[in-house]
């Protein structure tokens, strides 16, 4: 489920399946232990396979966002699919969360 | 009225994917586009959330109802009913942002998604007593008017 990048480069940590509000704590979890090493600033969150969010979701994505920028990191998103996208920019993610394009240059 | 379902769970939170999986299987017979379901669906995740988080405070042992109903103008309306702590102020729950701050993360933006995906949202609670959803949404099943015409095109 998590993938390191080389050193330097932001940890990129993939999230799949569904994050409501019954998955909210397991991701929760996984991604606090991720950033648990003070090392780690700057995070992608690859959601290509995530087929579902709701408004938990975005509280999940906003904790993590505090923790890093409060030590200068930032948080990422990426291969968002329709319905999580919706439901990101009717939250106003966008402003914070930046939106990476995928690897072949083309908008995510 | 065309066609009705009711379903009934306990208010746990691995109810909320079930809910959503039973409010698509009843709204495929209206042939609707992707991202309607997709609205329908993030609709009663958020409503049936808030019955569990909210309504029962956590609690495992209440009943959540959903009931879902459409007309043949396929208009879709869809009630999700709590019997649990109810709602004081219901204008200021509705408030984008708006949370009782329990701690948890909670972003305050479930009803402004419900009523964000969905044509319209009303909401009826008493202190005590419960709280009740109903949404409406008309499908417009794009895909299958597109279809239809291919069809007629193709004859």
């Amino acid at each position: 489920m998590l993938q390191y990048k080389p050193f330097g480069e932001a940890v990129t940590v993939v999230i799949a399946g569904e994050l409501d509000h019954f998955a909210a704590p397991q991701i929760r979890r996984m991604l606090d232990d991720v950033i648990r090493d003070p090392a780690i600033t700057d995070v992608v969150l690859d959601l290509e396979n995530l087929t579902f969010m709701d408004s938990s979701g975005i509280g999940v994505l906003l904790g993590r966002l505090r923790t890093l920028q409060a030590r200068g990191g930032t948080l990422s998103v990426k291969n968002m699919q329709p319905q999580v996208e919706k439901l990101f920019r009717l939250s106003g993610l966008q402003r914070v969360i930046g939106i990476e394009k995928d690897e072949k240059g083309g908008r995510v | 009225m065309l066609n009705r379902m009711e379903l009934t769970f306990l208010s746990r939170a691995q109810n909320e994917a079930f809910a959503r999986v039973a409010i698509a299987a009843f709204v495929v017979q209206l042939n609707p586009t992707l991202p309607e379901m997709a609205d329908i669906k993030t609709a009663v995740s958020e409503a049936v959330t808030n019955a569990i988080v909210h309504g029962y405070a956590g609690r495992e042992d209440g009943l959540v109802t959903v009931q879902a109903s459409y007309d043949d103008g396929h208009i879709l309306t869809v009630s999700i009913s709590d019997t649990g702590c109810g709602i004081e102020d219901v204008a200021t729950a509705m408030l984008p942002f708006y949370s009782t701050g329990d701690g948890t993360e909670r972003s305050g933006m479930g009803f402004c998604v419900m009523q964000t995906f969905m044509d319209a949202v009303e909401v009826s609670s008493a202190v005590g007593k419960g709280t009740t959803v109903l949404m409406r949404k008309r499908i417009t099943g794009e895909v299958a008017l597109h279809r239809e015409r291919v069809l007629d095109e193709i004859g």
